[in-house]
């Protein structure tokens, strides 16, 4: 089974919250000092549930990422966890892109790639947490779509989608080729090798600028979204934390209940 | 295409009734419709919805279209996405309002591309810009450690999810009056090439998490499976739920079905008791609306104590059997 998985660099969500900024005026997020970008997480797992039906019917793996810097790490990190090829897609031309200009920069790229049965995304970008691109790739390749994969099976020919809802899930047949986008319920995402490390290192990594696809010019880019960023802030917080103190943790724990109930909220 | 544009809710059934969380988007359509002065219309795909259109109209629906025979229990996501297109380019609406859910998140991106519109998910605050009339759409990002503020920059419908309690419920007035208007489904099937072949709704022990209003919440401080006992006791005391942040989740301790937060249940009990969580942003997503949090952590320094109404810094098997004990002794 080929597959191909969209890969996004972001900044690494799990930084603690004191040390996010944002500049207001320009409407940007200020990377934090000393902590390096990194793959989304749902992108890292969408490359182990590909890597999970590799080891299962083989077929091979490719990676693409729109990254205006050209930056090939998290293709490589992408390589390194046992993905076959990558390709980074960079362009002026794309620069100031809305989730359709992406989605479509990234539905000519997996069109140029050619032969594959499966496209999988992440469900978000954990920068936006927009979770829109997977859906619209599907729509501009008449696709059909599952969103949420937490697992994927091949069953008489078809693919067997396992979608998370909020109290169970829901089972899809679908047809290949297919799109899906993946949930964090696929779990840990396996360590690189060494030796996936030294060979991704090796490999060469293409650059695919917007004449090499087959991109209507309207479509990407600044000129073409949709809507504008006015505002980009910091909510503030008004609570004060009252801290319920005592001689011992228990007495602290005996005051907390008698508070509570003195609150009404026991 | 009608001559008057208006603000189309597709709305969600339960048990032939209009879900709360619908209620929710249709105080939020009302507000819209006032400012833009165009009509609030709903769309109610399933069977058996005859009576839920006419309670549609008594929430303020000046219009229901009602699309009888396909259900979202049964069909592939995709159909819904073709009725619903096919409604608005009949009806030409200037805003198509979702709630985030299963059914939202899913259908709101695709019909978007069909549509040409514009698009934005999960958003908490829908305004109209007074000038421009452009739609302001506020929605959170970075894992909630940011807000951000849209405006649609084109004329074509807008597309919308609402996370779910961002607004009160619409109440029903008996004098409301309004139009139900049954759409026929041409929707051709065989472009449909997906099918749906299970659905499971786990059956939740005890009280489901989005209507508790208590939720005793343990994190990564827990450390196992066993400590959550003592949560659970908790919870039993004061009639509450359990819930779990991601790492509980992850390693197995607790069931994924209770996690709270971004990608969890986003919930808002009156009483929130937050034990050994860091209070990390995406967590805070989906509880950050409780009337009351409590936070019971061993480091002061926690960010769970910039977000909590009360706070005991402790080992939480210090605090717990104390407060299972006590809580027990007052509400006796
Ligand atoms: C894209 C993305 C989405 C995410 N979505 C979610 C989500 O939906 N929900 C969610 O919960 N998380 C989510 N996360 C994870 C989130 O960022 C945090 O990593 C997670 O919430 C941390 O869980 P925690 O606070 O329970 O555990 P930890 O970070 O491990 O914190 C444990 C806390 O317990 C305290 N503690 C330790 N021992 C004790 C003790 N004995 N007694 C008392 N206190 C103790 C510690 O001081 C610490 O503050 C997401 C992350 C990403 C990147
Ligand atoms: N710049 C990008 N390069 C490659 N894939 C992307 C990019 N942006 C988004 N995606 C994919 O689309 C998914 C959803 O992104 P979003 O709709 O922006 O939340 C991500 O998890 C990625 O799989």
């Amino acid at each position: 089974m080929d597959i191909i998985v969209c890969v996004k660099k972001i900044p690494d969500p799990e930084i603690p919250p004191a040390k996010f900024k944002l500049d207001m005026e320009s409407k940007r997020v200020i990377p934090p000092e000393g902590i390096p970008p990194v793959i989304n997480p749902y992108d890292e797992q969408a490359v182990e549930l590909a890597l999970r039906l590799k080891d299962k019917y083989g077929g091979k793996i490719t990676v693409l990422t729109i990254d205006n810097d050209a930056d090939t790490s998290i293709v490589k990190h992408a390589l390194a966890m046992g993905a076959d090829e990558g390709i980074v897609l960079a362009d002026k031309a794309f620069e100031g892109s809305d989730s359709f200009s992406t989605s479509h920069i990234l539905s000519q790229a997996i069109q140029k790639v050619g032969n594959f049965d499966l496209v999988l995304c992440g469900r978000q970008a954990a920068d936006w947490d927009e979770g829109l691109v997977g859906a619209i790739i599907a729509e501009n390749l008449s696709l059909p779509l599952v969103t949420l994969a937490e697992a994927v099976d091949v069953v008489d020919g078809k693919l067997k989608v396992k979608r998370v809802t909020l109290d169970g899930y829901q089972i899809f047949a679908v047809p290949t080729p297919a799109v899906a986008t993946v949930s964090n319920e696929v779990g840990q995402p396996r360590l690189p090798s060494g030796w996936g490390i030294i060979s991704a290192s090796r490999k060469q990594i293409p650059i695919w600028k917007a004449g090499d696809l087959d991109a209507d010019p309207s479509q990407i880019g600044a000129k073409a979204v949709r809507r504008r960023l006015v505002k980009l802030f910091i909510p503030v917080r008004e609570k004060k934390c009252e801290i319920i103190e005592g001689e011992t943790t228990a007495e602290a724990s005996v005051k907390l209940a008698e508070r509570l109930r003195k609150a009404g909220v026991i | 295409m009608s001559d008057k544009k208006e603000v189309l809710i597709c709305g969600e059934v339960k048990g032939e009734k209009i879900t709360t969380i619908t209620k929710e988007l249709m105080t939020t359509g009302r507000k819209l419709c006032i400012d833009l002065n165009q009509p609030l219309s709903l769309l109610l795909i399933g069977q058996n919805i005859q009576e839920a259109a006419n309670e549609a109209i008594l929430l303020g629906a000046d219009k229901v279209y009602t699309a009888e025979g396909a259900s979202w229990v049964e069909s592939f996501p995709e159909h819904y996405v073709s009725i619903i297109a096919d409604i608005c380019n009949q009806t030409g609406p200037s805003i198509i309002l979702f709630s985030q859910t299963d059914m939202g998140r899913d259908i709101a991106p695709r019909l978007a591309a069909r549509l040409g519109a514009g698009v934005c998910l999960d958003c908490i605050e829908l305004a109209i810009d007074p000038d421009t009339k452009s739609l302001l759409q506020t929605k959170p990002v970075y894992g909630g450690n940011a807000m951000a503020v849209w405006a649609s920059t084109n004329n074509k419908p807008q597309v919308i999810t609402m996370r779910p309690r961002t607004a009160a419920q619409a109440e029903p007035d008996t004098s409301r009056k309004g139009e139900i208007v049954p759409v026929a489904l041409d929707v051709n099937n065989s472009m449909i090439k997906g099918k749906l072949l299970e659905t499971l709704q786990e059956d939740v022990k005890g009280i489901r998490l989005e209507e508790a209003k208590v939720i005793i919440t343990g994190g990564g401080g827990i450390g196992g499976k066993e400590g959550f006992q003592l949560i659970k006791e908790l919870a039993q005391i004061l009639g509450g739920a359990v819930g779990i942040s991601r790492v509980p989740c992850d390693e197995g301790w607790m069931p994924a079905g209770h996690e709270i937060g971004q990608t969890g249940h986003m919930v808002s009990p009156d009483l929130y008791i937050a034990v050994g969580i860091s209070g990390a942003p995406q967590h805070l997503a989906g509880c950050s609306g409780s009337k009351c949090i409590i936070a019971i952590n061993k480091d002061p320094e926690a960010h769970i104590f910039k977000e909590a109404d009360f706070g005991i810094v402790g080992y939480y098997r210090e605090v717990l059997p104390v407060l299972i004990e006590k809580c027990r002794n007052l509400l006796a």
